[in-house]
């Protein structure tokens, strides 16, 4: 079986095309990068707001609680059966795909936003209140730096649910990995099938590699979270608020996020 | 200066934090207030630069009401100094320094020039400069924090119980240093603190607020340990006031003896006597030697050190401490480069305290005259 999985992923002519492997893969990353910079235009702004000013958390995480309650599938059924008669063209399949991914992607984004700027040191935040700082200038110049290894998280888990939940827009008709998968039943080809999905998992596992270098780069090493830190700094680890929190989100000794999806 | 006029907080669910404070922080002193917890003193250093806002009552700077001052300006006047220090995990110790000169528009280079002053200047290696907060230990951190309120150069400093989160001996350090530094630069600086002896070491005036935000006494220290005006006070500031008040009286010529002494490495078989001061090259003492417990030379091993020093100059107590606690019971007296001058007994320093004049009672009828009298008109 696994010589007959690894054959139909090596097969050179399943690689090419326009339904190829790598033409769905760049489909399946063009769906989950709109997804994510979308959801991340709505809860990184809409999370930082409300750990800066303490409004609306209760509100908040009641409405993302809600969403990952969600089922995907069902969502997805419904925006088809919704807004495929208003949309023509491509749009009447990946606008509704979308819609999921956002839905899906938005509370570990906002969760990670607003506890990682509501975990920021009192001390901190009261120092650059008092030395002059502006709210602005206390948001951006000490909040979302000292936020920033719990936002990357929170980014970080909901990119990997994003990628793997991207397999469903095939089933709304569209390209990306997910096309082998449903392609693959049909046909009951399991090689097919098999590959589809491993190639999923090798995607989400590499994008999160790449995330894993970038926030290396811009995560400040005195917040332990990069190579210039003592072991004091770096065994420092910061745990989201619990009770209603969604995402547990800590940081382990090398600085590396390790989520905990309430599921 | 920093003027108090019937300052009240009061929060919404009736609670009095502050009740009609009214009180002078002279320029160029320290002021500190002092009080059991829930006295209100963290909360009127807070009002001073608007971290919480007076529900009634003027607070003026130099006869300028910070009312219609404009918040971040006000605070970029005034040094900010708080427990735990408070400083910005994600910026090097530098960087941390830097925030208010960058805030006020400053150039990088000029910032980091500067910076790197005030690093040294509150005692620290100039190698931390690029290190994050976390790998300092507390008493570094705090000196960072001192460092980054002096960075602007305030005239103000607001200063809120800044060393209590360190042990003791740092604790010492850092006062030490803070009064050393403050006979530099000369601040008006209010601090807070819930420590009687930090509070009577560290200010120039000392207020002690009650629980409910009432100011019960303004003095200065050895006042304040004289004359306590109600038994609030008398209890807060303690039990061996007497003997504390010491600290602030000026030894005045003691009838000093001469000391036979010996230095490290002599022998002492032929001295017939019940103590020797060992010095050494320069004639400082280094402890005492019981030379019939002595059999050969004097080394480091055979060396009492339970005896203090004091100098001839110093406050009465370290007189006093230095006759009650030399093994000889003869007090140890050195100049100011820690010379041997003689030794004294404690019952020549006790008679020299009772020819000493004790601060007077400032007005017998008003037992709170004091409170308005500011320090300068000598109390």
């Amino acid at each position: 079986m696994i010589p007959n999985i690894l054959g139909w992923l090596f097969d050179p002519a399943h690689w090419s095309g326009s339904d190829g492997i790598a033409s769905r893969i760049v489909e399946h990353l063009w769906y989950s990068a709109l997804a994510m910079v979308l959801a991340c235009l709505i809860a990184i702004p809409a999370g930082l707001a409300i750990g800066h000013t303490g409004r609306g958390r209760f509100l908040a995480v009641n409405l993302a609680g809600a969403a990952r309650a969600i089922p995907s599938l069902g969502l997805l059924y419904l925006m088809v059966l919704w807004l495929f008669p208003k949309l023509a063209g491509d749009s009447a399949f990946l606008v509704p795909a979308i819609i999921v991914l956002v839905v899906l992607a938005i509370p570990p984004i906002m969760a990670g936003a607003y506890s990682g700027v509501e975990g920021v040191d009192p001390g901190a935040r009261d120092a650059a209140k008092g030395m002059g700082m502006t709210g602005m200038q206390v948001l951006r110049q000490v909040e979302v730096p000292c936020a920033l290894p719990l936002i990357f998280s929170g980014v970080r888990s909901a990119i990997l649910q994003v990628i793997a939940t991207a397999t469903l827009a095939a089933v709304a008709g569209t390209g990306g990995l997910g096309r082998f998968i449903i392609d693959g039943q049909k046909v009951h080809e399991f090689a097919q099938m098999a590959s589809g999905a491993i190639l999923v998992a090798v995607l989400a596992l590499v994008i999160d590699l790449l995330m894993s270098l970038v926030q290396r780069s811009v995560v400040s090493p005195g917040l332990g979270a990069g190579p210039a830190t003592s072991g004091r700094a770096g065994r420092r680890s910061r745990t989201a608020p619990s009770g209603n929190t969604p995402v547990d989100v800590e940081i382990d000794s090398s600085g590396r996020t390790v989520d905990a999806p309430a599921r | 200066m920093i003027v108090f006029d019937g300052v009240t907080k009061r929060y919404p669910d009736g609670t009095v934090a502050v009740d009609e404070l009214s009180l002078e922080a002279p320029t160029g002193q320290i002021t500190v207030l002092v009080g059991p917890s829930g006295c209100g003193k963290t909360t009127s250093l807070r009002m001073i630069n608007r971290m919480i806002e007076p529900t009634s009552g003027t607070i003026t700077l130099d006869g300028k009401d910070t009312k219609r001052m404009k918040e971040a300006e006000l605070r970029r006047g005034i040094g900010y100094v708080i427990q735990h220090a408070g400083l910005f995990p994600h910026r090097t110790v530098l960087d941390n320094v830097g925030t208010v000169p960058r805030l006020l528009g400053m150039d990088r280079r000029e910032t980091e020039k500067r910076s790197m002053e005030l690093l040294e200047r509150v005692g620290l290696d100039p190698a931390f400069a690029k290190r994050y907060p976390a790998q300092l230990s507390g008493g570094q951190q705090q000196r960072v924090g001192v460092a980054r309120a002096l960075a602007a150069d305030p005239p103000v400093m607001l200063m809120d119980e800044p060393f209590s989160a360190v042990d003791p001996v740092v604790r010492e350090q850092l006062q030490d240093e803070f009064l050393r530094l403050q006979g530099d630069l000369g601040k008006t600086i209010v601090f807070v603190t819930h420590d009687i002896d930090e509070a009577i070491k560290l200010g120039d005036q000392v207020a002690v607020l009650r629980v409910g935000g009432k100011l019960a006494q303004i003095a200065e220290p050895a006042y304040l340990l004289s004359h306590p005006v109600d038994d609030f006070i008398a209890d807060f500031v303690g039990r061996d006031r007497g003997y504390r008040a010491l600290s602030f009286q000026q030894t005045p010529r003691l009838p000093l003896a001469s000391e036979r002494t010996v230095a490290m490495g002599e022998s002492v078989k032929d001295i017939d006597a019940d103590w020797v001061l060992v010095v050494d090259d320069g004639n400082r003492p280094l402890g005492w030697v019981e030379p019939k417990r002595v059999a050969g030379d004097v080394t480091t091993e055979v060396l009492h050190r339970g005896g203090t020093v004091a100098r001839a100059s110093g406050p009465l107590r370290a007189s006093l401490d230095a006759a009650l606690s030399s093994p000889s019971r003869r007090g140890v007296i050195v100049d100011d480069a820690g010379a041997l001058v003689g030794t004294v007994r404690a019952h020549e320093v006790l008679t020299a305290i009772e020819e000493t004049d004790r601060p007077e009672l400032e007005d017998p009828q008003r037992p709170g005259a004091a409170q308005a009298a500011p320090r300068t008109s000598g109390a």
